[in-house]
């Protein structure tokens, strides 16, 4: 057995460093950690953890099965605790994404294209979630996923519950 | 057409075995422990590995974005084709005395001359981009080169690491072991089920598992992209060489162990604050600070860009502001 123990971290087990002050404002750091966030979110929420311009990460608390998304530019989800099946399909007529839109759109109804695929993506694994395709994720138990991608519809920015405004 | 680009070096110094080069104003030396950097107004010392860490990643990286501070004297700053040498420029002390110097170099010409001083200044078996455990001792006389060691390319992936046609993943068979530090990281792929004629879109890979074969330290590499947003993973083990002075605003988001950040004013060096980072943690570098990392064990961070060439001058005019989000 190897005797070096990488840390992850998980929605059961997680210990926040934090800022240690000496001349500036915590909130300049925008600090937070993504299994507390995902530990207060409801499934599949899509909350900004990170945000550069209309660029953004968002964190999601993955359990059960989620709506169907679509987006018209490539997203990468990385899972960051529990394993979490991707499903793949095209969009029928009329449910694609609008051309050159940011951020991924909910969709009304399942996708009415063919299948793709799915992938089944554990701790540490990111899967391509492609332009012009629809997706959906599951999760028998809680998890948590991170996602690559574009402020949209669905980013949800809620800063000043998810961010540390206090020195250590 | 290109043309050669000469660099000024001396012969071999009979003693040391190293070669004293010139750029512009600025003369660099070494002997068995020290570089000593000169310039009309001073000179300054550093040690050997810390000068050598520090010029290995500001050549992988092409000067990078910004400032990349050697140590509190010496560095560069990318104008994305010009580069400034400096020294003293973002040193409050040697900015008050007058004693600070700027010169203004084509990057390609720069590089040049630092491609030839890394070159000539590693010797066999020294590997900069390694952790100190993990290479030979850097000091003394001259002793033979490691170019393998310091012409690695740094990944730049397209769309997704494994994706086709793209970088590919590391296996034993391709060179890239498990790294000590990472030998109880599970090395499973995901579990990829792909429709007839959908093989090239349904893609993921264990993003860990790459990480824990990384051969170097301190050293983001592009793993995915959407549009100028990448992601640059790393693994990271004792300090990161240089004091990193943004030209935007750079996220972190610690993906395993633990990194402390000691946090500068950019321009000045007076500290403003430490920042320990844990396994989910994700935190802004604001666009007026300089940042150096401490990792005990080796570590897996996402650091996070905003490639667009427009930003600098964004926050360089004010326009846009030096923190992401107010709240």
């Amino acid at each position: 057995m190897p005797d070096v123990k990488t840390v992850f971290g998980s929605l059961a087990d997680y210990q926040k460093g934090g800022i240690q002050v000496i001349n500036d404002d915590p909130r300049n750091y925008v600090f937070s950690n993504v299994f507390e966030v995902a530990s207060k979110a409801r499934p599949y929420e899509r909350i900004a953890v990170g945000k550069n311009f209309e660029y953004v990460i968002e964190c999601l608390r993955a359990e059960g099965t989620s709506p169907w998304f679509t987006c018209d530019h490539d997203e990468f989800a990385l899972v960051m605790d529990g394993t979490v099946e991707v499903r793949l399909q095209k969009p029928g007529a009329g449910q694609a994404a609008p051309a050159g839109s940011d951020g991924a759109i909910q969709m009304k109804d399942a996708p009415g294209g063919p299948r793709m695929g799915r992938m089944v993506c554990r701790r540490g694994h990111m899967a391509l979630l492609p332009k012009g395709a629809a997706y959906q994720f599951h999760a028998d138990a809680p998890g948590v996923i991170t996602i690559q991608t574009v402020h949209g519809p669905l980013t949800i920015e809620r800063w000043a519950e998810i961010c540390e405004t206090r020195s250590i | 057409m290109s043309s050669a680009i000469a660099v000024q070096a001396s012969e071999p110094d009979n003693y040391y075995g190293y070669r004293s080069f010139k750029k512009g104003k600025f003369e660099f030396s070494r002997d068995e422990y020290f570089v000593k950097v000169k310039w009309p107004k001073g000179s300054h010392l550093m040690p050997a590995d810390v000068f050598l860490r520090a010029l290995q990643r500001d050549v992988a990286w092409n000067f990078f974005y910004g400032t990349v501070n050697f140590d509190h004297v010496f560095g560069t700053l990318n104008h994305y084709g010009t580069v400034d040498m400096f020294a003293g420029r973002f040193n409050d002390a040697y900015r008050n005395a007058g004693l600070d110097y700027v010169e203004t170099f084509s990057s390609d010409d720069l590089m040049a001359t630092f491609k030839a001083v890394l070159d000539d200044w590693t010797n066999k078996g020294y590997d900069p981009f390694a952790a100190p455990e993990e290479t030979a001792n850097p000091y003394g006389r001259k002793n033979g080169s490691n170019v393998d060691a310091i012409s690695r390319q740094r990944v730049t992936a397209q769309r997704m690491v494994g994706c086709a046609g793209d970088t590919p993943v590391r296996t034993d068979a391709n060179g890239y072991p498990v790294n000590r530090h990472f030998a109880d990281v599970p090395q499973d792929q995901p579990e990829i089920h792909a429709e007839q004629g959908f093989e090239d879109e349904v893609r993921a890979f264990n993003l860990f598992g790459y990480l824990s074969r990384s051969d170097v330290t301190w050293n983001p590499s592009v793993c995915s992209v959407v549009r100028e947003s990448l992601y640059c993973p790393t693994s990271e083990e004792f300090i990161l060489p240089v004091e990193h002075g943004n030209d935007r605003v750079e996220w972190f988001l610690q993906m395993s162990d633990e990194i402390t950040w000691v946090v500068k004013d950019k321009e000045t060096g007076a500290p403003r604050a430490n920042v320990t980072m844990r396994a989910g943690d994700i935190a802004a570098m604001p666009a007026d600070i300089r940042h150096q990392g401490y990792s005990a064990k080796r570590s897996m961070l996402l650091v996070w860009e905003n490639n667009s060439g427009k930003i600098p001058e964004l926050i360089a005019s004010g326009k846009a502001p030096v923190t992401p989000v107010k709240f």
